[in-house]
């Protein structure tokens, strides 16, 4: 059974987090508000109506472009890719085809045993997302507040071949999404949505199946790998059996654990995709790109790389620590914090992943004081610890003088140096309390 | 160029436009002509020549990311031939089951 390979492609929409639409001035902050109360005329697809692009939208799609290593194009357009569905009020959905934004692109994607895998990334292009559908008692219930809000979308190469490397790929482009600021990227509210297809091969074959399965409307990363495993199992089965495969949409049924029929090839779509003659394409000057460029945040990867080289934490703690921009910025402020005292960033690192530190309550001051203090009990004799008060008060000359003309600030680099010469095994309390005795005696 | 029936089926499919067999014969004649129209306009040579994709020749027209304003529900929803509760109501389409 095992001489099967799968291969597999992603497509990944993103929604942004705008003020306002893709295309118009009505609010794209639509989350919970009451139905159909931010739309406006261009986004029912009311007759007269008239596109303009958002600036906004355009920058944060290129951004996400350089986040991914791509090619910013020349210029750039708008199609129409034409449909019936009532999430459509004007028949069409505003999309790229074949002029995308952002081309040519990859991202890599590393296993736990450090193999890594270059996943290329064909493109990333701005459409629009569509009206939000209900189905109710043979109804269907239709707000319009979800058209047009900007939408990106990131497609890859074909090249994964295990669903562990398609959830690390996505959980990578979710952390990227955050780090840019350009959305909450958020599955189960639907920021953020993967569509991935599959298809197995025989082991030593390189031409792509000619047949694929695509995998849609799955809101989070585990169903998506739970849809993935049981269709590879589903398809190597069937072509055992001799089955033919076609290409076809499957959903995933979480009750069931299995993937079952949405559409049928017979029934596939047909876009006539044509450039929309209403909105002027997009000439992107190289400097524009470059100042892009330079503004860029610093992205996971490098932050990665840098706690590593600057605070010689371990990988794997560097890893944790960046898996969000507000806890990586709270360990470097807590590590600044412990520089003054002797407080080590690789005790700072196990201290906030060991004790999952809440970064939104707990001072950075506070979890170096929480480490200083643990080294108690190794010199308690007061009498030792004042000796090595009095050499480090003698080394520290200036550090008395500015506490003594009032910068009683001065006082974190004598505990410093403390620390230092007991290797932090004192408590840090007692050393501020004899400090201040001897400073102000 | 002759266009089979079903071809325009298709055609008609597409652009959701229910069509009598009769219809089916009269547009397949009469788009099969503007396909010869096009045949002719095919023949032109246009090496070298840039198509012409927007006719106003303008580029990087784009809006500031501001709400200038939504409409309110009921405006919103005033043209709607159908509606419950502030949605907009059509007839059943089930994806799914």
């Amino acid at each position: 059974m095992n001489q099967y390979e799968p291969v597999i492609g992603l497509e990944v929409h993103v929604e942004l987090n705008t003020k306002s639409k893709m295309f118009s001035g009505s609010s794209a902050d639509y989350f919970s508000k009451e139905p159909n109360s931010c739309t406006d005329p261009t986004n029912l697809g009311l007759p007269g109506s008239l596109p303009y692009i958002n600036e906004q939208a355009i920058e944060d799609c290129m951004k996400i472009g350089l986040a991914l290593n791509c090619q910013i194009a020349d210029v750039s357009r708008f199609e129409r890719k034409n449909y019936f569905y009532p999430d459509l009020p004007k028949g069409y959905q505003i999309s790229q085809y074949r002029w995308p934004l952002c081309k040519n692109g990859w991202l890599e994607v590393e296993d736990k045993d450090g193999n890594v895998t270059k996943i290329r990334i064909n493109r990333v292009h701005q459409e629009e997302d569509t009206g939000k559908l209900t189905h109710t008692d043979g109804q269907t219930l239709i707000d319009f507040n979800r058209s047009s809000v900007p939408l990106v979308e990131i497609v890859s190469e074909p090249d994964f071949h295990d669903s562990s490397q398609v959830r690390d790929y996505a959980k990578k482009l979710q952390q990227i999404f955050r780090y840019l600021g350009v959305s909450n990227a958020d599955m189960e509210r639907g920021d953020m949505r993967l569509e991935a297809n599959v298809s197995v091969r025989k082991i030593g074959e390189t031409e792509l199946p000619n047949y694929r399965i695509e995998l849609k409307n799955i809101n989070s990363f585990r169903f998506m790998v739970a849809a993935i495993e049981y269709e590879i199992k589903r398809q190597i089965e069937a072509l055992e059996k001799g089955e033919k495969l076609t290409q076809e949409t499957r959903g995933w049924n979480e009750n069931k654990k299995e993937t079952f029929l949405q559409r049928s090839k017979e029934e596939a779509h047909d876009y006539r995709y044509f450039p929309d003659p209403d909105l002027p394409e997009i000439r992107m000057e190289e400097s524009r790109v470059k100042s892009l460029e330079s503004g860029m945040p610093e992205l996971p990867e490098a932050k990665v790389k840098r706690f590593i080289s600057d605070y010689g934490i371990s990988k794997a703690n560097a890893q944790i620590l960046v898996d969000s921009k507000e806890l990586a910025n709270y360990f470097e402020k807590t590590v600044e914090d412990g520089k003054d005292i002797g407080v080590s960033p690789t005790d700072i690192a196990n201290y906030i992943i060991n004790r999952k530190v809440n970064i939104d309550e707990v001072k950075p001051k506070q979890v170096v004081e929480e480490i200083a203090n643990r080294k108690v009990g190794v010199v308690e004799d007061e009498g030792e610890i004042e000796k090595v008060v009095d050499e480090v008060l003698m080394e520290n000359e200036k550090s008395v003088d500015d506490y003594k003309n009032g910068k009683t600030n001065a006082i974190q680099s004598l505990i410093g140096g403390v620390m230092r010469k007991t290797g932090g095994k004192v408590n840090i309390e007692t050393v501020r309390r004899v400090l201040q005795e001897k400073l102000e005696s | 160029m002759k266009l089979t029936s079903d071809q325009v089926k298709h055609t008609a499919k597409l652009a959701k436009l229910p069509l009598t067999e009769e219809q089916i014969e009269v547009y397949a004649e009469q788009i099969s002509r503007i396909l010869d129209y096009i045949d002719q306009l095919n023949k032109v040579g246009t090496e070298g020549v840039e198509p012409t994709f927007n006719v106003t020749g303008s580029f990087n027209v784009m809006k500031k990311d501001e709400v200038t304003k939504n409409l309110t529900q009921d405006a919103a929803l005033q043209n709607a031939s159908s509606k419950n509760n502030h949605f907009f109501v059509t007839k059943g389409v089930f994806e799914n089951e």
